[in-house]
């Protein structure tokens, strides 16, 4: 019982990862009608948002500290950060520690504006065109965006810590009543999976309790009918793929602790987060949801020693495979509503 | 015995009977209309006939061969054509090569690897798809690509690519749907036509009373899923159903 | 010798046959007549031909075709292994291998069709990758890939006293042995391994123009445009687009079976989505759905990829020495992105624009200037007639 909590635990931080950027990939599909093959890019420029974020905290300028001398006896030459000279040290060095929260606030206008120019400067021209067109571009913008993080972050991972505070494990089990030290999970996976329920929580209730919402909604279920009660909905749907990529660059943003990011993490998710999407169903974001949590959970399972040992490397190709049998058996996906791509 | 016969056909969709018990026999070398107001279950009782829906009870069979459970491909290589209502043709291939396509498959069957042999040896294919093309006097256009046509000749090329097959039984859906005066005349002299040249059993949905009248037969009236008439034409113009229907629906 | 064939296509074939077999002489000026080089421009030609024949003719966009050539590389590799270093069963199995897989994943892939079809042969190819890289090592032999040993069996070889890895050969020709001449101050390099791959090329170049224009390519451009109505008319599409599936996988484990006969090794980044891609985008580039622009696209992108990777810092400062140092430095600062490490972001740059605004690729752009300019042509004797009347 204790081993299937903690792979379900274990599920849960990838879970939520593919869930946000599944929901992103939806909500997209749903609403432009655009397979964004350039959403995994998104993800990693929020991921690239937290490391540029440290990377501005730490920047120091030298000064002499007189109260010390170098094994010379010349005074000491220390490097002292911005924000601790400007904040004062304790300050200072708790805004460094707590870098990866508050690119929170950093990454939602930079991603917001950087779906926004995407939608307005790119996909807007590639609505009308075959989605293979609509593919191989966005494909090309994820190299173009890859192939830029790479020029100027290298291509090895990048540490990018999280708060002290939340370092370390906790003991889960003892908390809930099984035996101590048998579900022992990190506090930062706890974090980011309450922090991805918020987030989807959020965009739901967007959808359903706004004004705004109920048209993209309407829109999502058909398009035509909305734009024929005059309703601009162009507009709103490119704000729909700024919010989209706000939600990728968040869960990039808050992931990098967990895994430190580099250049082609966006195409490792990508790849599995469009599976996610196919299993769901194409168009609900109910079943991106559902579908990012199952398969996560699923690959934690597929990788206890005792499947692979019995199956050995399967927790490589369990999404496919599940991906496969739905696609075959019921190629509307889990939620998805019947005849919409099911061909 | 008639060619196509309906027997008891019933479809639902979530809560709307689209069909409801619905017969129809068609005798070989007619043509029979289908007409009937919008939503009357025109459209889907065409598609159980081509393999695109299953009726959930009942039988459909043609020339003695049931159809029901048989892929659209199948269905055609028994002797079904089908035009629809929005012209299908291979708008990327030229004129020529829309025709020979229908003929291939008429001599090759549903599926034959013929990767090597070149496509300008196949005389005897160039020659039928060309004859059928003077038939419809199209012969002139034969080169341009399809997608450079007019709605009109789209239609007749269509009915060229169907008749190119000799098929025994020919489906049109709404062949004048969306077209001006003069097309529709020309699309009923057009069949008229081919009706003389070669007696092919043909099963026409319409709403336009002016094609139905004109060309049909035979006439069964649908409403709301059922086959309220089935008779000649000049019976059908008076009959006190069909105007219910007809003025209680769209028109 | 090219009996059925019209006109046009046989002046087709015999101007390629001349500037494949022709390729060291034509392409020393470039700097591209080393066999390396023309060896990956013949190789990545065959792929993107066998690629055309899904995606240009078929209109089924395939984003996992690397992993046929990974599989292709991996069978040419272990045949190396066990029996001989002669090509001849290492392509056989190259290429059954290969085409056995594309049948086995193109079944289920082609059940759907559209993006469904995209995501599908992603999910195979990444799934195949995967799994070369972890359980599948005893084959693959991992991250380090697969290599060819001194005590490799190789029971068809007479025992190997040499003390070093024998060349693959064809028959007892060396594929690594080559001709070297100076003429005008260059050197041609006639290469047995560059004829051999042209050889096939050639071959590949010659069976795809007969299937371009086969009862068999009509239904696959039919497909391509409306598949429903192709139904209609009797013809069973699925065996259609799967025979193409086959076939252009079958190409893809040749191109793979063929690398590793110019370099006897196998790794499991062959089989990558970025590889899968870039055949993508040669064949775009090239221009899907004829004949000349897959192989066109494949040597663009393989010459520039040769050109741009070799850039560095040094030599961009060499070519802007006359500038002023602070514009010299602005200018190397900028270009140092799209050159050597950078190469791969000037193709992604490369790619959106083809996708963006040449849709039908090089050859498409070439013959609408071509036209232009005849029209152009014609307008101005037009009017010089009316000017003169």
């Amino acid at each position: 019982m204790d081993a299937i909590l903690l792979q379900i635990l274990n599920g849960l931080d990838k879970g939520s990862a593919y869930a946000l950027i599944a929901l992103g990939l939806t909500l997209i599909f749903g609403t432009l009608g655009v397979v964004n093959f350039a959403h995994g890019a998104l993800f990693m420029i929020g991921a690239f948002c937290a490391v540029t974020l440290q990377k501005i905290f730490n920047l120091y300028s030298v000064v002499i500290d007189p109260t010390k001398t170098d094994f010379l006896g010349n005074p000491l030459k220390v490097k002292v950060p911005y924000v601790e000279s400007w904040f004062g040290e304790v300050a200072g060095q708790a805004i460094i520690n707590w870098s990866v929260p508050l690119a929170i606030l950093f990454a939602i206008p930079i991603m917001v504006a950087v779906g926004y120019i995407m939608e307005r400067g790119l996909i807007k021209h590639f609505y009308k065109r075959p989605h293979a067109d609509q593919i191989l571009v966005t494909f090309g913008l994820a190299i173009v965006l890859q192939e830029i993080i790479k020029a100027f972050y290298g291509a090895n991972p990048i540490p990018t810590p999280a708060p002290d505070a939340f370092k370390g494990s906790f003991d889960f089990g003892a908390i809930i009543g099984f035996a101590e030290n048998t579900i022992i999970y990190p506090y930062w996976r706890l974090i980011y999976f309450l922090f991805s329920a918020v987030v989807i929580g959020l965009v739901f209730a967007f959808l359903q309790f706004t004004t705004f919402g109920m048209v993209v909604r309407a829109g999502m279920a058909d398009r035509e009918t909305v734009g024929l009660l005059g309703i601009n909905i162009d507009r709103r749907f490119t704000l729909m793929f700024g919010i989209a990529a706000a939600v990728a660059g968040l869960a990039g943003v808050m992931y990098t602790p967990i895994n430190p990011p580099n250049y082609h993490m966006g195409m490792d998710f990508l790849v599995l987060s469009f599976v996610v999407v196919v299993v769901g169903g194409m168009g609900s974001l109910p079943g991106a949801v559902l579908a990012g949590f199952l398969l996560g959970i699923l690959e934690s399972f597929a990788s206890m020693n005792e499947v692979k040992s019995l199956l050995p490397g399967i927790d490589q190709i369990i999404i496919y495979l599940v991906a496969m049998v739905v696609l075959l058996t019921r190629p509307r996906g889990l939620m998805g509503r019947a005849g919409v791509m099911e061909e | 015995m008639s060619y196509l016969e309906v027997r008891g056909v019933n479809k639902r969709f979530g809560g709307l009977q689209a069909l409801d018990d619905v017969n129809l026999s068609v005798e070989a070398g007619t043509i029979h209309a289908i007409i009937g107001p919008n939503g009357a279950g025109k459209s889907t009782l065409l598609n159980c006939f081509v393999g695109k829906l299953i009726p959930d009870t009942g039988t459909v069979t043609f020339d003695g061969q049931s159809l029901l459970g048989l892929k659209p491909h199948e269905i055609n290589q028994t002797g079904v054509s089908r035009v629809f209502q929005t012209p299908e043709i291979f708008s990327d291939l030229s004129v020529l090569e829309n025709v020979m396509i229908p003929c291939l498959a008429k001599r090759d069957g549903a599926f034959k690897l013929n990767a090597i042999t070149a496509m300008s040896g196949q005389t005897d294919i160039r020659e039928k798809a060309e004859q059928m093309l003077l038939d419809v006097s199209m012969q002139d256009k034969m080169h341009m690509a399809a997608s450079s046509l007019s709605r009109g000749d789209k239609r007749r090329l269509e009915m060229a690519m169907c008749l190119s097959q000799d098929p025994k039984l020919l489906l049109l859906d709404e062949p004048t749907a969306g077209m001006a005066r003069a097309d529709t005349n020309n699309t009923i002299d057009l069949l008229k036509e081919i009706q003389e040249k070669r007696k092919i059993t043909k099963v026409v949905i319409e709403h336009d009373m002016h094609v139905v009248f004109s060309l049909a037969q035979k006439i069964s009236v649908l409403a709301q899923g059922h086959v309220i008439v089935e008779d000649k034409p000049e019976n059908i113009k008076g009959h006190p159903k069909v105007k219910e229907a007809y003025l209680g629906g769209a028109h | 010798m090219f009996g059925n064939l019209q006109k046009n296509d046989r002046l087709l074939m015999i101007f390629f046959i001349i500037m494949v077999l022709a390729g060291p002489i034509i392409l020393a000026p470039f700097g591209a007549g080393y066999p390396d080089l023309l060896q990956r421009f013949a190789i990545f030609g065959i792929f993107a031909i066998g690629f055309n024949i899904l995606f240009g003719l078929t209109g089924y966009l395939s984003f996992g075709h690397a992993a046929f050539l990974g599989v292709g590389s991996y069978s040419a590799v272990w045949m190396f292994k066990l029996l001989t270093m002669n090509v001849v069963p290492a392509l056989l199995l190259s290429v059954a291998v290969a085409g056995v897989f594309a049948l086995l994943i193109g079944y289920v892939s082609l059940r759907r069709s559209g993006i469904y079809f995209s995501i599908l042969t992603l999910a195979f190819a990444q799934m195949s990758y995967n799994l070369a890289y972890s359980v599948l090592t005893p084959i693959t032999n991992g991250e380090t890939g697969l290599q060819l040993n001194l005590n490799d069996p190789r029971i068809l070889d007479a025992a190997d006293t040499s003390g070093s890895i024998p060349s693959t050969n064809f028959f007892g020709l060396a594929m690594n042995s080559t001709a070297k001449f100076d003429v005008l101050g260059m050197t041609l390099q006639f290469n047995v391994g560059f004829y051999f791959c042209a050889l096939i090329l050639i071959g590949a170049f010659y069976l795809a123009l007969r299937i371009f224009r086969s009862p068999f390519g009509m239904m696959l451009r039919a497909i391509k445009t409306n598949q429903n109505r192709l139904n209609y008319t009797g013809l069973n599409t699925r065996p259609y687009t799967l025979a193409a599936f086959v076939i252009s996988g079958m190409y893809a484990g040749l191109a793979g079976g063929l690398m590793a006969i110019t370099d006897p090794l196998a790794g499991a980044e062959r089989m990558q989505w970025t590889a899968s891609g870039e055949v993508v985008l040669m064949t775009i580039l090239g221009g899907a759905g004829t004949m000349m622009g897959p192989v066109l696209g494949a040597g663009f992108i393989k010459y520039f990829e040769n050109i741009f990777s070799k850039i560095n810092d040094n030599v961009l400062h060499a070519w802007f020495s006359l500038l002023p140092d602070g514009l010299e430095n602005l200018l190397v600062g900028i270009l140092h992105f799209f050159v050597g490490k950078g190469w791969h972001l000037t193709l992604g740059i490369v790619f959106m624009l083809v996708v963006i605004f040449l849709p039908g690729g090089l050859v498409d752009g070439a013959t609408r200037i071509m036209k232009r300019i005849m029209n152009r042509g014609k307008s101005d004797s037009a009017s010089a007639k009316s000017a003169a009347e």
